[in-house]
């Protein structure tokens, strides 16, 4: 194996065009893991942590632009991005241990694609946009359609994420993310739920996205359990029809870390209790 | 009364709260454990292991490994060229490397020495295994089943009935009385069917050693281990070498909680060292320890109890089914002797069984048996007490063994303390706090025997008058520093004086292992005789000086004194003075005592905890934990704690979340701290520690062990806690949220 | 198989080594540098064990490549006395017996540093969560917390 570090995004790409058994390393909490136990074999590990417009955050166009090498814990101490975007930031905060956030970024649960990954359904529900970069220039991908199955991403050979965009928070809007895991700390999410929702002068809601994680091969974005929401306030019936809805749209499995019937109860649990926390975000009141 | 045993004394030292001496090296990242000490040429071992849970191993091809560069030794079972005598050092050997089948998934199949460790882990994916896959059972119930598949023909003994598959090798019987007539006298008999998952002791140190051996048979192991005495005696029986050949030293050790009370790969590294030449460092990952290491045994089992409207309990019945793994075991008896062993009853019986599994060989955990044996009857004791409108606590100690109690496993109890437990809780405030919304008070009462057994220790007064004590056990949790202080109390000098070592196995005669909650008591005990062993000396060396009758000298504050008037006047002779003329009154001064330990002292304990339960997820917080338990004597009171309270956290842990899974296809599917869920710090409160003190009558300072009561009465008192709060009783450990939530739901 | 050159700055000495692509952090301290107090307990973050700062981060060693150390500056137990001169947290550890078989310590230490100096004034639930992902199966983590909270208190009264 061998070790790289480029310094700019197009060594970085002609790196990965030029040796398709080579791995991007960003935090490295997913790729070391694998490599520790033999579950992979890269020709080259290819570090993006020396591109200086890879570990950076910065605001860009009322939104925010997060470096793919930025540790997750680099974002909870960015003041102002937590005020815009506390849903995807409470995300980032729950990856791992302490240790875990010192390391793993946002991008790189993204491109792990677990069913699992914390930030992920937090990014969807933020509307957030991944910035690829590859041998034909660089796109802009919904957070959403990067996954496409347990471990396996749309990304193209020679292809890698360099940013994250976070659009600008719309005005009176709210986002949260909560999980729902066996112990405080530590451990895979067994269900996650990101809310982002906007209300009206009169505490409406008029948009609501909810993306939900662990509950299906990729992140399920919940059309209908967001219509649930909207035109209401969020009151106990409101919140009752969306726990409905987000427990009908899972679509889960049994395994070591919950059954597939425990996981569809807790997902409208969830939801509306992450429902709770953005409605109270949107009015200002959290 | 003879001097060794109890007496009523004040101290000096002994329940102070001094720094512990070994404290600085591991505050500074200094103190040397298994895997930290390395060796001129060493080779860095790997062992291959059995995906499968029970295969036939049909041929093993190493060639390419063998041929890779830096690969300098390739063993498999046919290295091993020794046959044990003994079937219990023959299943040791097996263990360590299969013979004719694996037996679980992890069960090693193949080893390698290599110049780097990346080298010894490609030589692994080098070696080729043809495995025939055979039938296999990992669920104990289904085990014991007669159709099922045997992991090893010929095994059971006598004692067991038929109708049984071959796979459960001993059963074991206890109590007095008739229960089916105490039955007839209850008011209200419960009878109910619980399980427990098979958990990990979870040591946070992957075992781990460092191998010599030579063609003249010498060898030399370091290792982390609770017992070095015990790793040399087995390597050698399992290796054919001769025991003195052999010297073990005890690194220091990164918890081992009874897991390390075994041998899992030494011989391994010894093979490996003899074939290529060189010391081998072998070093378990995670995965390994979780696959390969005995976890504790899972359980099946069915308790019945009687009870009167007034508490009193009329009759009860036990039957433990355990889950021993990939060998025969002997951990069911102990379930089965511990169960009742709280209560004073006219009509008691319980019965253990010991299953074979496809798993990794069950191994000690805290206190075998007894966490499983006690979850079932504080259960039902605690559902009685509910349905009966009877005080948990009053009625605990309405049937509450006591002092001349006969004991359900057989003996008649001396001075115990469970009363005294009993007493503390109900005067506690925790007992009458208020609760919330969704929350629960659980108790339950626990017991554990503890160990006494061989033990060996040497105390030399040096030229300048310190003092250097060496003891065979290695210190898990700051036994050197109770060991000093026993030493220093009974020399009558200052702590700072003595320093003990952990003697290698060169050093000292037999020593048991860390083990049985021995280590204070047994070593303390021989280190107090060692100590009086060389006052005696002194006095001796005394008199001499002062041309007096050595019977005319008394021994305080660290110095010889005349022991009245009538022995002549003189002024009194320090340790340190003795100690300078030693070369002119006789020699070196030196006390040693070596025993085989006895009246280690029964132990109990009472646990009271607050959990509250999320209604609409199953999740179980726990709120608020009290630990009272009986330590005789408390010698280093913060320690004694330590282990009040890490019991407990192990015991929450069994609770809630902990468990070995095992898919369809046999395999453990959760070999890492990831999904094997260990209580985390935010996952705790603080955890309260009350220690009683009940004198043991069987040691001079009154000690009994502390290590392992601690960890049996939690998985009872939680699952009182959230019954009680659900409405629902709960029969199946761990007590995780998916299992909890549909308890609630009634699904 | 062809090294990696790596010059670094472990605990304020510059620091050079040849390593293989594929080892950690963690094995270079621990196998090249003899540096053995930071522990692996699991090899895949989950413990803690081998908790060091990293440019001012913490970060298990088990989970960074060695050669991505270059030009970075690491704090490890080793560094963490200063001399015969024991840090606060090191000495309440020893004082309030914050430990049992002391192999986690290591990590609890350097991990409760990186705490203090970000923030000195922690409350009881803040240090269990930044300690979540230091694993200790002896103490049930009550002594632990305690000498942390009674480290910071006596920090903020010297500053």
């Amino acid at each position: 194996m061998r070790f790289q570090s480029p310094e700019s995004v197009d060594e970085a790409v002609a790196l990965l065009a030029a040796d398709p058994e080579a791995r991007v390393l960003a935090g490295g909490t997913d790729l070391l893991v694998r490599l520790r136990m033999g579950d992979v074999a890269p020709s080259a590990v290819i570090d993006i942590k020396r591109i200086t417009e890879m570990t950076t955050i910065a605001q860009d166009d009322g939104g925010w632009r997060i470096g793919a090498a930025v540790p997750s814990a680099e974002m909870n101490e960015t003041a102002a991005l937590v005020t815009d975007w506390p849903g995807v930031t409470e995300a980032a905060d729950l990856i791992g241990s302490t240790q875990i956030q010192g390391r793993a970024t946002v991008a790189g649960n993204l491109c792990n694609a677990s069913p699992a990954a914390d930030s992920v359904p937090a990014m969807v529900a933020a509307g957030a946009v991944a910035r690829v970069a590859g041998p034909n220039g660089s796109r802009d991908v919904p957070v959403e359609d990067i996954p496409t199955g347990p471990g396996q991403t749309s990304l193209a050979q020679g292809e890698l994420v360099t940013s994250i965009f976070l659009p600008a928070k719309p005005e009176n809007s709210g986002s949260a993310y909560l999980r729902f895991i066996p112990r405080t700390e530590m451990d895979i999410a067994v269900v996650g739920v990101g809310i982002t929702l906007t209300l009206d002068s009169a505490g409406a809601v008029t948009a609501a996205k909810i993306a939900l994680g662990a509950v299906g091969p990729k992140v399920i974005v919940a059309g209908d359990a967001a219509k649930t929401l909207i035109g209401t306030t969020g009151d106990d019936p409101a919140l009752d029809a969306l726990a409905a809805a987000c427990s009908a749209a899972a679509t889960p499995i049994d395994d070591k870390r919950g059954t597939a019937e425990f996981r569809r109860d807790v997902t409208g649990v969830i939801a509306k209790r992450t429902a709770r926390i953005a409605l109270a975000r949107a009015k200002g009141e959290a | 009364m003879p001097k060794d045993e109890y007496q009523s004394r004040d101290f000096r030292i002994v329940g102070t709260r001094p720094v512990r001496p070994d404290g600085i090296d591991k505050v500074t990242g200094k103190a040397r454990y298994g895997a930290d000490m390395t060796a001129p040429g060493m080779l860095w071992g790997a062992i291959l292991r059995s995906p499968h849970a029970h295969a036939r191993i049909k041929s093993i091809d190493t060639s390419a490994a063998e041929a890779m560069k830096g690969v300098k030794a390739v063993i498999t079972r046919a290295d091993f060229t020794y046959q044990p005598e003994s079937a219990s050092l023959a299943d040791v050997l097996d263990n360590c490397m299969a013979g004719e089948k694996a037996r679980y998934d992890g069960h090693a199949v193949a080893a390698v020495a290599a110049t780097s460790k990346s080298i010894a882990r490609a030589a692994l994916k080098a070696i080729k295994v043809d495995y025939g896959v055979l039938p296999h059972v990992t669920d104990v119930d289904e085990a014991m089943k007669p159709d099922a598949p045997v992991i090893e023909a010929g095994r059971v003994q006598e004692n067991v009935p038929e109708g049984y598959s071959e796979n459960v090798t001993g059963r074991s019987q206890y109590g007095h009385g008739d229960p089916e007539a105490g039955f007839e006298k209850a008011d209200l008999v419960i009878e109910r069917h619980f399980t427990t998952a098979a958990t990990h002791q979870g040591y946070i140190e992957p075992n781990a050693c460092l191998a010599q051996l030579g063609a003249d048979g010498q060898g030399e192991i370091w290792v982390c281990t609770q017992g070095h005495y015990m790793v040399r005696n087995t390597c050698a029986g399992v290796l054919g070498l001769d025991a003195g050949m052999l010297r073990v030293t005890a690194s220091e050790i990164g918890g081992g909680f009874g897991g390390k009370t075994h041998v899992w790969m030494e011989p391994t590294a010894l093979v490996l060292s003899r074939k290529a030449g060189k010391p081998v460092k072998l070093v378990l990952s995670r995965d390994e320890v979780f696959r390969a290491t005995g976890p504790t045994a899972s359980s099946s089992i069915d308790v019945k109890i009687g009870m009167k409207k007034d508490g009193s309990i009329t009759g009860a019945t036990a039957t433990y089914r355990l889950q021993a793994g990939a060998y025969p075991g002997s951990i069911a008896f102990l379930s089965a002797m511990c169960g009742f062993a709280p209560y004073d009853l006219k009509h008691v019986r319980t019965e253990g069984y010991e299953v074979m599994t496809n798993r990794p060989k069950a191994a000690a955990y805290r206190a075998p048996g007894a966490p499983m044996a006690a979850y079932p009857v504080e259960s039902v004791i605690d559902e009685l007490c509910q349905k009966l409108d009877l005080d948990p606590l009053e009625t605990r100690l309405k049937n509450a063994a006591r002092e001349g109690t006969k004991a359900s496993y057989g003996p008649t109890y001396p001075a115990i303390g469970l009363e005294a437990t009993l007493k503390a809780a109900q005067s506690h405030p925790h007992w009458i706090a208020p609760l919330g919304e969704n929350q629960g008070r659980g108790v339950a009462c626990g017991f554990w025997f503890n160990f006494g057994g061989d033990t060996c220790v040497s105390l030399m007064v040096n030229p300048d008058g310190t003092v250097s004590l060496s003891e065979g056990n290695p210190d898990i949790g700051g036994s050197r520093a109770s060991m000093s202080m026993m030493a220093a109390e009974e020399l009558g000098v200052d702590l700072d004086q003595v320093r003990t070592v952990i003697a290698d196995t060169a050093s000292l005669g037999q020593n048991e292992v860390t083990d049985g909650s021995r280590v204070t008591f047994a070593v303390g005990l021989a280190t107090i005789k060692a100590a009086r062993h060389a006052i005696q000396i002194m006095k001796e060396r005394a008199a001499m000086t002062w041309g007096i009758d050595p019977e005319a000298v008394d021994w305080r504050d660290g110095a010889a004194h005349p022991a009245g008037p009538n022995a002549g006047k003189f002024p009194p002779m320090t340790i340190k003075e003795i100690a300078a003329i030693a070369s002119n009154t006789g020699g070196p001064i030196a006390g040693h005592h070596e025993v085989t330990a006895e009246g280690a002292g029964v132990s109990f304990a009472t646990h009271m905890v607050d959990t509250e339960t999320d209604p609409e997820t199953g999740q179980v917080k726990v709120l608020r934990y009290t630990v009272f338990q009986d330590a005789g004597k408390a010698v280093h009171p913060d320690y004694v704690e330590g282990q009040f309270q890490g019991g407990a956290a192990q015991g929450i842990g069994w609770a809630i979340n902990e468990e070995y899974i095992y898919g369809e296809d046999g395999r453990l599917q959760n070999p890492g701290f990831l999904d094997y869920r260990i209580p985390v710090a935010s996952d705790l409160p603080m955890i309260e520690p009350v220690i009683l003190e009940i004198p043991n009558p069987g040691h001079p300072y009154g000690v009994r062990g502390v290590g392992e009561t601690s960890i049996v009465p939690p998985l009872a008192a939680i699952a009182n806690a959230v019954s009680r709060s659900s409405n629902v009783r709960l029969t199946s450990l761990p007590m995780s949220p998916p299992k909890v939530l549909a308890a609630m739901k009634g699904t | 198989m062809s090294q990696i050159h790596v010059i670094t700055t472990i605990n304020g000495d510059e620091t050079e080594f040849l390593c293989e692509a594929q080892e950690t952090l963690l094995d270079v301290l621990r196998d090249h540098l003899d540096l053995t107090g930071s522990k692996e307990g699991c090899g895949t973050g989950d413990c803690g064990a081998c908790s060091v700062i990293v440019d001012g981060r913490l970060v298990c060693a088990c989970l960074m490549l060695a050669g991505e150390a270059e030009g970075r500056s690491v704090e490890t137990i080793e560094g963490m006395a200063d001399g015969d001169d024991l840090h606060p947290l090191q000495q309440k550890f020893l004082e309030m017996a914050a430990l049992q078989c002391g192999v986690c310590t290591p990590g609890i230490l350097v991990a409760t540093k990186n705490l203090l100096e970000r923030n000195p004034n922690p409350t009881e639930e803040e240090v269990r969560y930044w300690l979540a992902g230091n694993l200790c199966r002896c103490t049930g983590y009550d002594k632990i917390i305690r000498a942390v909270m009674d480290t910071a208190a006596d920090m903020r009264g010297a500053a």
